[in-house]
């Protein structure tokens, strides 16, 4: 559990806007190998932008100005990620790190079915399949994420939400990568369906074995699903500590301000109307 | 004391190609000044319908909604009294404020148009708002919405939910778009002012935890239909129906989870 | 004031369970093809009732026109040419009506006064091809290179490229015949590079010959990148703008993330998304070609309709210029349903926006 997957060392993000924002500051941080780190704050605090700006996603006037971003491969060699070319960085995303997106109704192309968005993955990155092997790996997805080979052609808006987040994990799952990161992946779902998604996680990780760094508002959520949360205000970690010990016994005053801004859902009421 | 009784309610809509879409099924509750009703349910539930017939935005296929045992008004002079006694706080406080008005008009207005207090104190009015709202009124009054934060706005759009001293409130998600470190606040602040004013609350939201903790009475609805209506507690740690159980399971609680894996049950 | 969204089209869109969306495809919208249609045939129906009211509630007829400007004319022959043009004062304009609609539904447009009581249909025959041939083909141009420029100006925001966007948009706000003007005396008369204007040289006799082709291409040319000159500004900003906002969507961060290279977020995600409004102004230029063309043929004496219908105004020859009409009205109506199936083809979610 303590192997080392992302070690991300004093990393910084600015947008270079008339009025420079520094949107993450000297962040340290790492994804040990199996684990589930989640990443809690609220919003602009500089949670995406962190995990965008370490598999530099981030467009201009955003820039890194400092810091190291290093990935410790299953085979063994070490790749720095701010130091590869165009064309290794492309080869490198989705097959090592993947990403399930926010709002999957708008991280789907509306125009394309989404046999063809789960199939472009293997065009791009296994060029050597032929279509028939690319047909069959996109139903192998779609059955191992519930949502049915019968879907191969359909488009995004002929889909629930709930079906569109699978289908976002069923790409994010294609290539098999090491880790995985799930910015708000069940925000905008209902909470029954938010369970089903997270359950199905669950589920996915104990049988492909990837890590997952989860980012969401809800720290309630993220103290259930997480081995340790990091927990961030105005593009710093202000505290990093496993579930436990974020609920029992809490360091920083922010982390205790954030876990008081949710109630108890069945414990006794703090306060007595 | 006034309370609104729903009674009976079906609102069924037409759609073209799905046939009639029962958005709410024989739904009836009362709500008096002096108490907070949580709705909860998942969307598509009703909830918003149930708000939207309760601001006569839309009218019921069946039933009746009585204010103090009479019919509510159905339009002109009466229809605009009764929504002065009966007011709403939308969900974002973003599109609900006039993007081109300041802070001072947005609850002139309602003073105004409903003529609780005389013309010369208006202002003085506008500001003991605001000051209820624990919004610093010199340093917001002229200012425009996009010029303050989203909690800001939601105290407005209280401020001005509250212009007219009505009786009632049904407050439709008042929080899930605002930063969580500031959900708590307004929702204290609503609670206050529910106490301080015996305001009668309808507290629409998915969030189960936030319903207990404001409500006396919650209302779970699933696809139209009221299943199950109880005390706060007795709803949340005693449920009765399927639904409710499903629901509260569904919902994260780190109190009950970290009990449970200490107990090895995880 | 705001309003939630309803909760009923909270079930409809978003469901709750993921066993509860239908499969929706291969569904013929068969509603939605219905109401185009019959919105069509009223559109045309509505085009050709005012097409025969106008002429009519305009002072002085064709035939007095005629006379006017022919002398020698006896009153008998003036009455038999009127109840040719259908213009017989003793027929009510109910029964004129519809005896212009069965000359319609025969295809006989009239006789044109103006080109020696030639059938109003040849006449017309004789000058559409000039006009789709190089106006069709100018826009056609235009759109593509403007569609695929702002697409790539727009990928590449922030570059060099942006230069191109006042240049083109410049170019597309001077008046045409001012461009064209300026490209006969550069090209035409000073350098000689191209003829001054005409479809083919007189000498040539019009066939099927590789001579008479390159006669007109060598005619049409510079007309050609005229217009294309003049009115790429609006594709290329209108793409490139699109662009700009599609660039913004989760989708193509998806993209990205995906490691997709990136001509295939270019082409496949941004400019495919981009393009869907680009498409619905290509309809109405394509519409607008007859009426344009008036400028173009004009400036190059070009033989197509747009001075076809220039030269049956400024004569009065109403017969024609109602066959000209018809041609616009049903150059607009092609285009629309063209624009229609493109549209559908290109975004499925108009596929079954029938609700």
């Amino acid at each position: 559990m303590n192997e080392p997957l992302l070690s991300v060392r004093d990393f910084s993000v600015r947008y270079e806007t008339a009025a420079p924002v520094d949107a993450v500051r000297d962040v340290s941080l790492t994804v040990h190998r199996g684990e589930v780190l989640g990443l809690a704050g609220e919003s602009g605090c500089g949670k995406t932008t962190l995990a965008y700006g370490v598999q530099r996603l981030l467009k201009p006037p955003a820039v890194i100005p400092g810091g190291s971003v290093t990935w410790h491969d299953a085979d063994g060699t070490d790749v720095d990620l701010l130091a590869l070319s165009a064309d290794a960085l492309r080869a490198f995303r989705w097959d090592k790190i993947s990403m399930v997106f926010q709002g999957a109704m708008s991280a789907l192309n509306p125009v394309a079915t989404v046999g063809a968005q789960l199939a472009d993955v293997f065009e791009v990155h296994r060029p050597g399949m032929s279509r028939a092997e690319r047909t069959a790996a996109v139903v192998e997805l779609l059955e191992i994420v519930k949502v049915g080979a019968a879907r191969i052609k359909s488009y995004p808006h002929e889909l629930s939400g709930g079906m569109r987040q699978r289908i976002m994990i069923a790409m994010a799952l294609a290539l098999r990568p090491q880790l995985v990161v799930m910015d708000e992946p069940t925000t905008a779902l209902d909470v029954l369906v938010q369970r089903e998604i997270l359950r199905e996680i669950t589920g996915l990780r104990e049988a492909f074995g990837f890590s997952v760094v989860f980012i969401t508002h809800d720290l309630p959520l993220l103290l259930e699903i997480s081995d340790r949360i990091a927990i961030m205000r105005a593009g710093r970690i202000v505290e990093i500590d496993t579930a436990p010990n974020i609920w029992f016994r809490p360091q920083h005053e922010y982390t205790r301000t954030l876990l008081s801004s949710f109630p108890r859902l069945t414990a006794e009421r703090q306060v007595t109307r | 004391m006034t309370s609104i009784d729903v009674q009976g309610v079906s609102k069924t809509y037409r759609v073209r190609g799905a046939g009639a879409i029962n958005a709410l099924e024989d739904v009836s509750f009362t709500l008096s000044s002096g108490q907070t009703i949580g709705m909860v349910g998942q969307s598509g539930s009703g909830k918003s319908t149930v708000a939207k017939i309760l601001t006569q935005m839309e009218r019921p296929t069946s039933g009746q909604v009585l204010l103090d045992g009479r019919p509510v008004p159905t339009r002109g002079a009466a229809l605009r009294a009764y929504r002065q006694r009966l007011r709403m706080v939308f969900q974002d406080p973003f599109s609900s404020l006039n993007p081109y008005h300041s802070i001072r008009h947005h609850i002139e207005r309602p003073l105004v148009l409903s003529g609780v207090v005389p013309a010369d104190e208006v202002d003085a009015e506008v500001h003991r708002l605001l000051d209820k709202v624990q919004l610093d009124a010199g340093a917001v009054v002229d200012r425009r919405p996009h010029e303050l934060s989203g909690g800001q706005r939601q105290r407005v759009a209280i401020a001005r939910a509250l212009a007219p001293r009505p009786a009632l409130l049904v407050a439709d998600e008042p929080v899930s778009m605002l930063d969580v470190s500031l959900r708590m606040g307004v929702l204290s602040l609503l609670s206050d002012i529910q106490a301080q004013d015996g305001l009668g609350v309808l507290y629409i939201t998915h969030d189960l935890a936030t319903a207990r903790y404001f409500s006396d009475e919650i209302i779970v609805l699933n696809q139209g239909r009221v299943v199950e209506h109880g005390s706060a507690d007795d709803v949340i740690l005693r449920p009765q129906h399927p639904y409710t159980r499903e629901l509260r399971e569904a919902s994260p609680d780190p109190e009950r989870f970290f009990v449970d894996s200490a107990g090895g049950a995880r | 004031m705001t309003t939630t969204t309803s909760p009923v089209t909270d079930v409809v869109a978003d469901g709750t369970t993921a066993t509860r969306a239908t499969r929706a495809r291969a569904r013929v919208p068969w509603r939605f093809i219905g109401r185009r249609v019959a919105f069509y045939l009223f559109t045309l129906w509505a085009a050709i009732t005012i097409n025969f009211f106008v002429p009519r509630l305009m002072k002085g007829d064709a035939v007095d026109n005629y006379l006017a400007r022919n002398r020698g004319i006896s009153p008998e022959a003036a009455d038999a040419l009127r109840a040719l043009l259908g213009l017989d004062s003793d027929r009510t304009l109910l029964q004129q009506y519809g005896d212009y609609l069965g000359m319609l539904a025969r295809g006989d447009l009239g006789v044109a006064l103006t080109h020696g009581l030639q059938p109003v249909g040849q006449v017309i025959a004789g000058a559409l091809p000039w006009t789709v041939g190089l106006i069709g083909l100018a826009t056609v141009l235009s759109f593509l290179i403007g569609t695929v420029g702002g697409a790539v100006v727009g990928w590449r925001r922030g570059s060099r490229l942006d230069a191109l966007i006042p240049v083109t948009t410049f170019l597309s706000t001077v008046p045409y015949f001012w461009i064209g003007l300026m490209a006969i005396s550069v090209f035409a008369v000073t350098l000689g590079w191209f003829p001054i204007g005409k479809a083919y040289g007189i000498g040539t006799t019009p066939g099927l010959s590789l001579e008479f082709a390159g006669e007109v291409i060598r005619h049409g040319a510079l007309p050609l990148a005229t217009i294309v000159v003049a009115s790429l500004g609006g594709w290329m900003l209108g793409m490139r703008n699109m662009m700009l906002t599609v660039l913004d969507e989760d989708y193509i961060t998806v993209a990205q993330a995906k490691g997709l290279p990136n001509r295939r977020v270019l082409w496949r995600y941004a400019a495919r998304n981009a393009v869907l409004p680009q498409i619905q102004s290509f309809a109405l230029s394509i519409g607008f070609i007859v009426g344009g063309a008036i400028i173009v043929e004009q400036v190059f004496s070009y033989p197509g309709v747009g001075k076809m219908l220039l030269d049956a105004t400024n004569a009065k020859d109403y017969a024609l210029m109602q066959g000209g009409f018809l041609v616009i009205v049903l150059a607009v109506l092609i285009a629309n349903i063209l624009a229609d199936v493109a549209y559908a083809v290109l975004d499925p979610r108009t596929r079954q926006s029938e609700a």
